[in-house]
């Protein structure tokens, strides 16, 4: 058996189990990126994208297996601010009393101190983050009065200022504006470029190809897991998909 | 009793109660648990644990009645029982399949039953109708100490995890990826919770101080868009219906506890209906960036 370098990879996720009470959520699933890929997680509502996603973040306990982050543990990881996770919009409540400001602000929260008091570097980088996003004019608008792309876009910024080496991406193009949609695929190039490595969970087969180097095609388990050209075939997307072939699904054309 | 309302005016409306020491006493503590309570009702209400809140304010009574039995600090029973009951509907809820408002509806009604039987067992000198119902005019010397250093805990607590508590109210998750410790700030905010709820049953007593913990909150959540402005609010909100509540209990011989409470929930149906933004006759249209 081949092995493993553990330093070699981002994000490895070794036969990675997840249970809630006793009913299984995710089972045996592997994962290996390296900087600068981006890859997509694709599967049925119910198949475990958000799962797969809690489990690299440490939000829920895996019952077996194993996850390394840049060679570390998850633990190490998120004090390192390795990790950050761009939310649905449906996992937040967006009637919540924020700003776009101090929802970006949230991103430097792990490297502040105990009261976590902005200095001087927090607010360059949470200003550069909301700049790269465009919604510096709407930087102390309350969240609840942005659209859904503007949100989307509030969370990127809170990911970028960050400063995090890998980002995960719930549903990233779900109810977005083209505005949003364009500059979103415009910073996709540009964190790249930056090495950064990330796991975009979509719906959307026409962003897969456009942008994922990767794939991996989930129903509960790793269906299919690889180069886009190579395993995203109409054969792994019907199997992923319980038997309905891609025609069915996103119609002709995909 | 109308008539005799407009006949007094303003002034000895508000100063003739100052000139009795209970009432001094009453409306200073009572608008310093108004404060504790209001201060955390901005993060119960973002929360969402208004249940959770009702859950744990009921369940210190048996904690309250041992505590008087034996002779220790009701603080400490209440403590006790207050984070016990929260363990225990986890645990519950956790092992069986029962859904979580059930069990938690389950937990606080045994706790508060055990609390009930035990008044009536353990032979005292405790009064039912003040845990019940409150009783900020008959409040001891050790109490007042114990209060103020409860509030002045609470307070303390909340003014430095603030940020934390926000972001944990908000989005759990993004505080767990960045590495701050979730567990901790929930069982924080419990702590905080079953303290308050200690302090708030001097006041309104168990029966009724859910509401100091949900109400101000509640109203200040329809008044503003930050959270600042909220916690803000609620704490006002809180005090003024503290003090207006004990002037009306003893101006026209109104149970004090229920009182207070009623002058919340006014203020809060004049925020439900007028709020400038969220009311139902609001007058300021909504912004939109849409």
């Amino acid at each position: 058996m081949e092995e493993i370098n553990y330093k070699n990879y981002r994000i490895e996720a070794e036969n990675v189990c997840v249970d809630y009470n006793g009913k299984v959520a995710l089972y045996d699933a592997n994962l290996r990126l390296n900087p600068g890929q981006i890859c997509g997680l694709v599967g049925m509502n119910g198949a475990g994208k958000t799962t797969f996603f809690n489990a690299l973040t440490g939000f829920v306990n895996i019952s077996k297996g194993k996850i390394r982050i840049n060679g570390e543990s998850l633990r190490i990881a998120q004090q390192d601010q390795a990790i950050a996770y761009v939310p649905q919009s449906e996992g937040i409540d967006s009637q919540f009393p924020v700003s776009v400001w101090d929802v970006v602000m949230m991103g430097r929260y792990g490297s502040m101190n105990i009261m976590r008091t902005p200095r001087e570097s927090d607010i360059h980088a949470v200003k550069d983050a909301i700049d790269r996003v465009d919604l510096m004019e709407l930087s102390s608008t309350p969240i609840g009065n942005l659209s859904g792309g503007q949100r989307k876009r509030t969370f990127l910024a809170r990911a970028i200022a960050q400063r995090a080496s890998i980002l995960l991406l719930d549903e990233p193009f779900s109810g977005v504006d083209i505005r949003t949609e364009k500059l979103i695929s415009e910073l996709f190039i540009q964190f790249k470029k930056e090495g950064k490595t990330i796991l975009l969970s979509t719906h959307d087969m026409i962003h897969v190809r456009e942008f994922c180097d990767l794939v991996l095609l989930i129903n509960k388990t790793v269906v299919a897991y690889g180069e886009t050209s190579e395993v995203f075939t109409p054969e792994n997307i019907t199997s992923t998909f319980g038997g309905m072939s891609p025609d069915v699904l996103f119609g002709p054309e995909s | 009793m109308h008539l005799c309302f407009l006949s007094i005016n303003i002034i000895s409306f508000v100063a003739d109660p100052l000139s009795h020491e209970f009432m001094r006493k009453a409306l200073m503590m009572s608008s310093l648990v108004a404060a504790v309570c209001g201060f955390l009702s901005s993060y119960l209400t973002l929360k969402g644990w208004a249940l959770m809140g009702d859950a744990v304010s009921h369940s210190v009574m048996p904690g309250v009645v041992v505590a008087y039995a034996l002779g220790l600090p009701f603080s400490l029973g209440a403590f006790v029982f207050g984070v016990g009951s929260v363990a225990l509907i986890g645990f519950v809820k956790q092992k069986s399949r029962v859904k979580e408002d059930t069990v938690i509806g389950l937990v606080f009604t045994g706790f508060f039953a055990l609390g009930i039987v035990l008044v009536s067992k353990i032979k005292s000198n405790i009064d039912l109708h003040s845990i019940l119902f409150g009783s900020p005019l008959g409040i001891s010397l050790s109490d007042v100490k114990q209060t103020v250093l409860i509030s002045l805990l609470v307070v303390v607590l909340l003014s430095i995890f603030r940020k934390d508590l926000i972001l944990y109210c908000f989005d759990p998750r993004h505080a767990k990826t960045v590495g701050i410790n979730v567990s901790f700030l929930h069982y924080l905010l419990l702590t905080c919770l079953s303290l308050a709820a200690v302090v708030g049953l001097q006041s309104v007593g168990i029966v009724l101080v859910v509401a100091m913990l949900i109400t101000p909150g509640a109203t200040a959540y329809l008044l503003t868009d930050k959270f600042d402005n909220i916690t803000i609010f609620s704490v006002i909100s809180a005090i003024v219906s503290s003090l207006l509540g004990i002037y009306l209990s003893f101006w026209f011989d109104l149970e004090t506890g229920g009182s207070i409470v009623l002058v919340q929930t006014f203020i809060f149906l004049f925020a439900f209906l007028f709020a400038p933004r969220y009311g139902i006759f609001k007058f300021k249209k909504l912004t939109s960036n849409y």
